[in-house]
């Protein structure tokens, strides 16, 4: 079946089941790898997308759930302030290491601060513990949130 | 098959002695003409990587490539998987090549052993913490020729003395300044100059490093916030296709029915792959791929392995750890000196099957060819994986291409090849590339684990409550007899029994044994901390438990234990003095501390813990003292403390992997739990300078870490605890 699909501001034509999660549509039709695979559950967040400025995890959303809305991934997450700021911030404080999660941190990270602009300790757990990351970059994480917040 | 191969290779190895590959690691250097790539190849399209080597273009034969252009080459010959090594080995040849690290490219190194082996190794191989003390010279040597040979160049064009040439930056200057020549346009005539001795080529003093000691950026990090840097999982080939898996969950086991009909009727999906250890399912992209397995409802043959229990591992542990084990030390007499101590103290310890779980799951992507196979993939065995898919496919080695990759977490799991060795039997049915990925199910419930182990300790006190007798038998598998069987010598692994055969204390009297006990249908393999990750536990909970037994203070106690040996009580003294070691906590709340000698480092960590009365635990701050020597990159070190440390106390927390019916009874983030940013203590590092020879350092912290911990619960509550992971209902 096909869809339209909104994304970082171009329309995408696929065609593709409509059960089909957002994540492969993005990785595997559209070759937009920097949107991560890490669990398919929903565990993980390395596969965290904006849908209408919104957290969401591609993994687990179907494309026929996405409709009109408006996608955005890390490719273009740049293009926000707060998407700006963090990869600054990410890049000040030397965040990453593997960096395979980092664009999910990234990407709930902004949509924290979007929502959030002066984040609590307690509001960057709350936004932020549903990304994993194995190599422990936590620390700089919640540091570097706060630098790209100036709190 | 996988064992003849390895053997074969070590083989080849003992032929060429480990100072021809120190030499040839530091003298090997070229300068290619490549095409000018503004971009660094892990970040570009792998298609590009395929097209450079076809054309020939793509085959570094050394560390330093420089064009016409400009543009400074550096092929790196460890992977990076977080760690900070195409960092810290940059900065390394930069330092003497003279050159900034912006203005250099990083490449992957092939699968070479004779131009990449890690001498330390013995193999190329990542892994072992081994990367900086291997490369610290024959790195900075190859820098330092290049930078020989571009100044004589210069000095040759211009017809003077080269030694009253420099070079900084990248250019080469006369002696007046007035005059200078970039490395791009000396490349060619360099190429042409003789190799110099390396003897004649003159090494930078510490004094003068500009690069080596600084907090230099990482090279890797403007990619990997914007979603550019490429993973093995990111491989995209012209006709590629995708597959899922579903592997036996049983070891040993078979498919038994495939239901292809109803896979096949899935849209995307192309052909499905039975192999009968795994069922595969190729198809246009992973939704498909996934949804087609689904379909194909497999059913298994479990085969010999369907009653394989942790219950029935233990009770095996339990048994065979009765019998005496290979040596691996034994000073003194044991036996006397326990008939005549004053005061005894047993103990068992237990440490569970563990995961990898690393963020990128299983993934390799497979071109095989009649002539040729090419492997994308990130691994940290290149060589190892090569032989591997020779083996498999009867072409010569070769004839397998590795194209290496950035690792989404590495942690020993990619120093195993067999992701890659099953997609290559899945190829073997494909017509044109396949990548083949794991789910995070089938990454977790068909890891290579690491091995459970049991200890036995026993020791004896004298009147002042000196341990005047130590012993120490550890049961389990023994990944190296499997990985690197020419290393275990008469039934001894010296992985094992790392940081358990020489405790860093005076121990008169010391017995340490090591009794192989292989679980039947578990796969076990090298996991971040190897061996010690076990050992320091056991003997820093055990020597805790001498101290109370002495009723001394613990570090008051190690400090009485460690006149001989400064570096240790360095850095024991540092990081309880950093920690407030003595100053008062409330109820419930305590602080412990562990040592370690391991990597080639000296660590101390003190954990400060607070355990609520329903038992949990919450680790409130870690400070860790560490002396590696001379160092690269200080935050590369902090950053490694930081995740050493969460890694190691994730397992200690929540880490553990069991078999029921053959099967792993885990199976993603929510039964085999991560660590997450709510439960993260505060992890201060502190470095001890040093001129000694560099350490390693990616894994200190994972193996200290649990110790502490446990030495401070036992602080906060009065009970130890002597298995992993912490069981907080007995704290309660």
């Amino acid at each position: 079946m096909a869809f339209t699909l909104k994304i970082n501001g171009t329309p995408h034509e696929v065609d593709v089941d409509g059960d089909t999660p957002l994540l492969w549509v993005l990785r595997d039709v559209l070759g937009m790898t920097g949107t991560k695979f890490g669990c398919g559950q929903a565990l993980c967040g390395a596969c965290t997308v904006h849908v209408d400025g919104a957290m969401t995890r591609s993994c687990i959303t179907t494309v026929d759930s996405v409709g009109e809305s408006e996608i955005t991934t890390i490719e273009a997450i740049a293009q926000t302030p707060q998407g700006a700021a963090l990869q600054k911030a990410w890049l000040e404080l030397e965040v990453v290491q593997c960096g395979y999660c980092q664009s999910g941190q990234i990407m709930s990270a902004a949509a924290l601060l979007k929502y959030t602009p002066k984040p609590t300790d307690d509001d960057i757990d709350a936004a932020m513990s549903g990304n994993v990351c194995r190599c422990g970059t936590y620390q700089r994480i919640r540091a570097a949130i706060k630098h790209a917040a100036g709190v | 098959m996988d064992e003849l191969v390895l053997k074969e290779q070590i083989v080849d190895e003992a032929a060429m002695s480990r100072r021809a590959f120190l030499r040839g690691t530091g003298l090997l250097l070229g300068f290619a003409l490549t095409g000018a790539s503004t971009e660094s190849v892990f970040a570009a399209p792998a298609s590009r990587v395929v097209e450079n080597e076809v054309t020939g273009t793509f085959a570094p034969n050394g560390f330093i490539r420089i064009n016409p252009t400009g543009a400074v080459i550096l092929v790196i010959p460890m992977i990076e998987m977080g760690q900070g090594v195409y960092t810290s080995l940059s900065m390394l040849l930069a330092e003497e090549l003279e050159v900034n690290l912006d203005q250099i490219q990083v490449q992957h190194a092939p699968a070479n052993h004779a131009l990449y082996v890690n001498s330390i190794i013995g193999i190329q191989n990542t892994g072992g913490s081994a990367s900086v003390r291997a490369f610290w010279t024959p790195l900075r040597q190859a820098g330092a020729v290049g930078r020989h040979l571009l100044i004589a160049a210069a000095a040759k064009r211009w017809n003077v003395d080269p030694a009253t040439c420099r070079a900084k930056d990248g250019v080469v200057f006369d002696a007046s300044g007035s005059k200078h020549l970039t490395y791009g346009a000396l490349a060619k005539a360099a190429a042409k100059l003789p190799m110099p001795p390396t003897a004649n080529v003159k090494l930078k003093d510490r004094k003068d490093f500009n690069l080596i000691g600084t907090r230099a950026k990482r090279v890797d990090s403007a990619i990997k916030v914007d979603g550019r840097a490429l993973y093995g999982i990111d491989t995209r080939l012209p006709d590629m296709k995708v597959a899922a898996v579903a592997i036996s969950p049983v070891l040993g086991g078979k498919a038994k029915t495939v239901d292809e009909k109803a896979a096949l009727a899935v849209k995307g999906v192309r052909q499905v792959v039975n192999i009968d250890e795994a069922v595969a399912v190729v198809a246009d992209h992973m939704g498909a791929a996934n949804k087609g397995l689904q379909a194909a409802a497999i059913t298994w043959d479990h085969g010999p392995n369907v009653k394989v229990s942790n219950a029935d591992i233990v009770k095996q542990l339990e048994e065979e750890s009765k019998k005496p084990g290979a040596v691996a030390r034994n000073v003194g007499d044991v036996g006397k000196a326990l008939a005549e101590a004053t005061q005894r103290v047993e103990a068992i310890y237990q440490v569970p099957f563990l995961a990898h779980a690393a963020m990128e799951p299983m993934n390799c992507t497979v071109h095989l060819q009649k002539d040729r196979c090419d492997i994308w993939v990130g691994t940290q065995a290149p060589t190892i994986t090569q032989s591997q898919v020779a083996e498999l496919t009867g072409l010569p080695k070769d004839a397998i291409k590795i194209h290496n990759h950035l690792i989404g977490g590495g942690f020993g799991r990619r120093l195993e090849a067999d992701g890659t060795v099953l997609a290559v039997k899945i190829a073997k049915h494909v017509d044109g590339p396949v990548k083949v990925i794991w789910s995070r199910e089938e990454d977790i419930q068909h890891d290579m684990y690491r091995p459970y182990y049991l200890d036995r300790l026993s020791a004896g006190l004298d009147a002042a409550g000196k341990p005047v007798a130590w012993t120490h038998r550890i049961a389990g598998s023994s990944v190296m007899a499997r990985y690197y069987p020419p290393y275990v010598k008469d039934g001894l692994d010296p992985d094992a029994v790392e940081a358990a055969a020489e405790p860093p204390y005076a121990l008169p009297n010391i017995h340490v044994d090591f009794v192989r006990v292989e679980p039947p249908g578990v796969r076990t393999s090298w996991w971040r901390g190897v061996g010690p990750t076990h050992n320091v536990f056991v003997v820093e909970s055990f020597l805790d438990e001498l101290a109370h037994a002495a009723k001394q203070d613990p570090v008051a106690y190690r400090k009485g234990l460690l006149g001989h040996n400064p570096r240790v009580l360095a850095v024991l003294s540092l990081a309880a003095e950093k920690a407030g070691w003595g100053s008062p906590l409330p109820a419930r709340h305590g602080r412990g501390i562990s040592v370690q000698f391991a990597y080639g480092s000296y660590t101390s960590q003190v954990a400060e813990v607070e355990v609520a009365s329903d038992g949990s635990v919450k680790v409130k701050r870690i400070v860790c003292a560490i002396d590696c020597g001379m160092y690269v990159n200080p935050d590369t070190i902090e950053a490694q403390v930081q995740g050493g440390t969460l890694f190691g106390l994730t397992a200690a927390l929540h880490g553990s992997i069991t078999f029921k019916d053959g099967r792993v009874e885990q199976s993603n983030f929510d039964s085999y739990l991560p660590m997450r940013i709510d439960e993260v203590p505060a992890v201060e590092t502190h470095l001890i300078e040093s001129i000694e020879a560099p350490g390693g350092i990616g894994e200190a912290s994972t193996s200290i870490v649990s110790a502490a911990v446990a030495n401070a619960i036992f602080a906060a509550t009065g009970r130890r605890l002597r298995s992993l992971p912490f069981d907080t209902d007995s704290l309660k």
